[in-house]
C-alpha cells in the first residue's frame, strides 16, 4: 500500500508541471539587464517583449499543431553581472519553467548564461551577443546579431576608407567579453590590412573605470590616424569627453554597444559626427520595422534602438521555432527539445532588422548585413552605408 | 616623452585629488572616533547627485523658473551641496552609529553598520531614482589650454586648487582651532575628553559635518570631470580611496592627502609606462609593499588596537 502510495505521489509530482502547462500557454524567459551598468538595454528589451506579447494576444494568440496559445513573458534581471545571469538563467530554467529564454544581451553575460542553457537542453536566442563564444558548440544557443569577427572588418574597413586611415588605437573594457573579443578581433584584421605595428596603441580599463587620461595620454602620443572605441555607451561617453579635453582632434569609430537611446542624452555634443557600425537604424526605415518603430515611439515616448529590434526578432524567430516544433505534449523537456528542433529548421527570417539566413554557419547564427551609423549634428543615428557579408 | 610625462604628471593631479579629498574624509571620521566609516564612499555619490539636482533646479529644467547663468548656479551649487549632504553625514550618525555607540558596543559592529549605510544609500538611490544615468550639466563654461602637446583644462586646474587649498583649511582647522584641539584631544582620550567639559557628541558631530562636505565638494569637482552619474560610482572609487588613506597611515590627515596622490600617481602611471591591462594589479602590488614596509601607513604612529 506505502509502495503504491509512493508511486502515486510521485506520478503526481511529474505529471502537475506538465498540467500547469497544459493551459494553453506559452512562457518565454527574459534574462535582461533592468538594472546595473547598462539599464536601458534591460528596459529596451522589456518593451520589445511587451509589443510582441500584445500583438501576439491580440491576434488571439500563437497557432501551433492546430492549438492557440497564449503568450507569457517572465522577465529576470541580471544586473548586467555575468554571475546574475548565471543565476537568472537557472530560475528562468528550474522554477520558472520556461520552453525558452531570449537573452541576455551583452556577451559579457550571454557567454556564461549559454552554458547553462545548453546544459540544461532549453533553447536560448541571444538578441545583441556578437561574440563567437556565446553559441559555439551550444546546439541550444542561438543569436540575432552577426558576430564580432565580422563587425571588425566592417569598421576597419569603413575608418580605412572614410578617414583615409593608415593607423589606429584601441580603447576597451578589459572585463567586458564583448569589447575584449571586438578589440581583439578589429587589431587582428587591421594589422594582417596595414601591417605589424599600424594598431599603435591598444589600451585597456576596468568596468567601473571613470577615469582615462592615463590611457588617453598613451594613444593620443602614438598619433593614430583614428581611436576605435568598441565600448558600452556610458563609457564611451567619458572617453570621447576625456579624449578631447586631453587635445585629441581626430574621429572615433565605435561599434553596435554604441547605438543606445541613451548615448546622446550622456555624451551631448561631443559623440556628434562620429560614426559606429550597428545592426539597424530608425531613420529612414521602411515597412514592417518602421511599423514596430513607430508603435515603440507611439507607447514608449522615443526611437526604438537597436536592442528593442533584435530583441523583437529574437521573439519572432523563437516563435517560428515553436510553429516548425509542430505540437506541444506538455512535457516540458520534450519541448524545449523540438523548440530546439524547431529552431534549427528555420533557413531564413525577414526581420525588422534585415534578412537573417541561418544554417550557413554550424553556430546557429545568422548571416546579415550591418550598417554603419553617423550621429549628425541633430543627435541622430543617421544611415551611411550597408555592407554585408 | 617630457611632455607625455608632463601631461600624465597632470592626470595624476586631477585624479589623485578625489582619492585625497575622500580620503580626508575617512581619516577625519577615524581620527575622532576610531570608526572606519565604510558609507563614506557612498555620501560621496549622494553629494554628486545632490549637487545634481541642486544645479538642475537652478538652472530652471524643473519648474517655470528663469535659469540662473552657470556661473552664479555653480557658486550656489557648492555651498548647498555641501551643507545638504552634511546633513546626510549627520544624519547617518544620529540613527545609526551613536545608538551603537551610547550601547557601548565593540567598534566592528559600528563598521559593519557603515557597511550596511553604504549598501542602503546605493539601494535607496537605485529604488528611488532608477538605475539609469545621470547626465552633469556643464556649469564652467571649458577652456582648453594647449602648449606643445600638453593639454590642461581650466576644471582640472580647478580640481586641483581646490583638493589643496581644502587641505590647507581642514589643516588649520584641526591644528590652529579649539574645536580642531577637541577633535584631537577626543582622538587622543575619549574618556578624559568629557571630564574636562567638552561636550564629545558636538565634536563627532562636527567632524562629521566636515567629512560629509569633503566628500560633497568632491562628489561636485568628480560630477564635473565625469559627468555620467551612476548609483554606485561612489563604492569602487571609496573602496579605493580608504586603501589610500591607510597607505598614507589612517588618522592623520596629511597621512590621507599624501596617500590619495600616491595612489593616483600609481595608477596613471602604471598605465604610462606598462601594459594598461596590468593597471590594479601593478598598483596595488606597489600599496601592498608600502604597506609592508610600513604596515602603519607613511605617516601613521603605531597604536596597540585597530581594526
Amino acid at each position: 500500500m506505502k509502495k503504491i502510495l509512493a508511486f502515486a505521489f510521485l506520478a503526481v509530482l511529474f505529471v502537475l508541471p506538465g498540467q500547469a502547462l497544459a493551459k494553453d500557454v506559452v512562457k518565454l524567459g527574459f534574462n535582461i539587464p533592468l538594472t546595473g551598468d547598462i539599464p536601458k538595454v534591460g528596459e529596451a528589451s522589456k518593451y520589445a517583449a511587451e509589443i510582441v506579447m500584445e500583438e501576439v494576444n491580440k491576434a488571439g494568440g500563437l497557432e501551433i499543431g492546430g492549438k492557440k496559445y497564449m503568450l507569457e513573458c517572465v522577465f529576470q534581471d541580471n544586473e548586467s553581472k555575468p554571475e546574475s545571469a548565471v543565476a537568472a538563467q537557472l530560475k528562468l530554467i528550474t522554477q520558472d519553467e520556461v520552453l525558452g529564454i531570449v537573452g541576455p544581451q551583452s556577451s559579457k553575460q550571454a557567454v556564461p548564461a549559454g552554458e547553462v542553457a545548453n546544459e540544461n537542453q532549453t533553447p536560448m536566442i541571444s538578441p545583441w551577443s556578437t561574440n563567437p563564444a556565446t553559441t559555439k558548440d551550444r546546439p541550444f544557443v542561438f543569436r540575432a546579431a552577426f558576430l564580432d569577427p565580422f563587425q571588425a572588418p566592417v569598421a576597419a574597413n569603413f575608418a580605412a576608407k572614410t578617414f583615409k586611415a593608415k593607423t589606429s588605437a584601441v580603447i576597451f573594457d578589459l572585463a567586458n567579453d564583448y569589447s575584449k573579443g571586438l578589440a581583439e578581433d578589429f587589431k587582428a584584421y587591421f594589422e594582417k590590412k596595414f601591417g605589424a605595428g599600424s594598431v599603435k596603441a591598444f589600451e585597456s580599463h576596468g568596468s567601473q573605470d571613470q577615469d582615462f587620461s592615463g590611457q588617453l595620454t598613451k594613444i593620443i602620443a602614438a598619433k593614430p590616424d583614428f581611436i576605435f572605441v568598441p565600448d558600452n555607451y556610458n563609457q564611451v561617453a567619458l572617453i570621447v569627453k576625456q579624449a578631447r579635453d586631453l587635445g585629441y582632434k581626430g574621429p572615433f569609430m565605435g561599434a553596435d554597444a554604441w547605438g543606445s537611446a541613451e548615448l546622446m542624452p550622456l555624451c551631448g555634443d561631443v559623440c556628434k559626427g562620429q560614426y559606429f557600425s550597428t545592426h539597424y537604424t530608425a531613420k529612414g526605415a521602411k515597412g514592417k520595422t518602421k511599423e514596430f518603430i513607430d508603435k515603440y515611439k507611439a507607447k514608449y515616448g522615443y526611437e526604438a534602438d537597436d536592442v528593442a529590434a533584435l530583441t523583437y526578432d529574437s521573439i519572432y524567430v523563437m516563435l517560428a521555432g515553436l510553429k516548425n516544433a509542430g505540437k506541444l505534449t506538455g512535457n516540458i523537456e520534450k519541448d524545449r527539445k523540438a523548440l530546439k528542433e524547431g529552431m534549427r529548421a528555420i533557413k531564413q527570417f525577414d526581420g525588422i532588422t534585415g534578412k537573417m539566413k541561418y544554417g550557413v554557419s554550424e553556430d546557429n547564427t545568422p548571416e546579415k548585413c550591418a550598417v554603419v551609423v553617423k550621429i549628425s549634428d541633430a543627435g541622430e543615428f543617421e544611415f551611411t552605408e550597408s555592407v554585408c557579408p | 616623452m617630457f611632455d607625455t610625462l608632463l601631461q600624465n604628471i597632470l592626470n595624476a593631479l586631477q585624479w589623485g585629488s578625489f582619492y585625497a579629498l575622500i580620503a580626508l574624509g575617512y581619516c577625519l571620521v577615524y581620527g575622532v572616533l576610531l570608526l572606519i566609516n565604510f558609507a563614506h564612499g557612498d555620501i560621496f555619490m549622494v553629494g554628486a547627485y545632490i549637487a545634481f539636482f541642486v544645479s538642475t533646479f537652478l538652472l530652471g529644467q524643473y519648474l517655470d523658473i528663469p535659469g540662473l547663468p552657470s556661473w552664479l548656479v555653480l557658486a550656489l551649487t557648492v555651498p548647498a551641496t555641501m551643507l545638504l549632504t552634511s546633513g546626510v553625514g549627520v544624519f547617518l550618525e544620529r540613527v545609526a552609529y551613536r545608538p551603537l555607540r551610547r550601547k557601548g558596543v565593540n567598534r566592528l559592529y559600528v563598521v559593519i553598520t557603515a557597511l550596511m549605510c553604504g549598501l542602503i544609500l546605493e539601494n535607496g538611490n537605485l529604488a528611488l531614482l532608477g538605475a539609469s544615468r545621470k547626465s552633469f550639466p556643464e556649469l564652467l563654461d571649458k577652456a582648453i589650454w594647449t602648449f606643445g602637446s600638453v593639454s590642461v583644462t581650466n576644471l582640472k586646474i580647478l580640481v586641483i586648487v581646490s583638493a589643496f587649498g581644502v587641505f590647507w583649511l581642514l589643516n588649520t582647522i584641526v591644528t590652529k582651532t579649539k574645536i580642531g584641539m577637541a577633535m584631537r584631544a577626543l582622538s587622543w582620550d575619549r574618556f578624559a575628553v568629557p571630564l574636562m567639559g567638552i561636550p564629545p557628541d558636538t565634536v563627532i558631530v562636527f567632524t562629521f559635518i566636515l567629512g560629509s562636505s569633503m566628500a560633497a565638494l568632491a562628489g561636485i569637482l568628480f560630477a564635473m570631470s565625469y559627468p555620467v552619474l551612476d548609483p554606485y560610482m561612489g563604492a569602487s572609487i571609496g573602496w579605493k580611496a580608504f586603501i589610500a588613506a591607510v597607505v598614507g597611515g589612517i588618522g592623520d590627515i596629511r597621512g590621507a592627502f599624501v596617500g590619495g596622490f600616491i595612489l593616483g600617481f600609481v595608477e596613471i602611471m602604471v598605465v604610462a609606462f606598462f601594459p594598461s591591462s596590468y593597471r590594479d594589479l601593478f598598483a596595488f602590488t606597489i600599496l601592498l609593499i608600502i604597506m609592508t614596509w610600513k604596515p602603519t601607513g607613511l605617516f601613521g604612529v603605531a597604536k596597540t588596537t585597530k581594526i
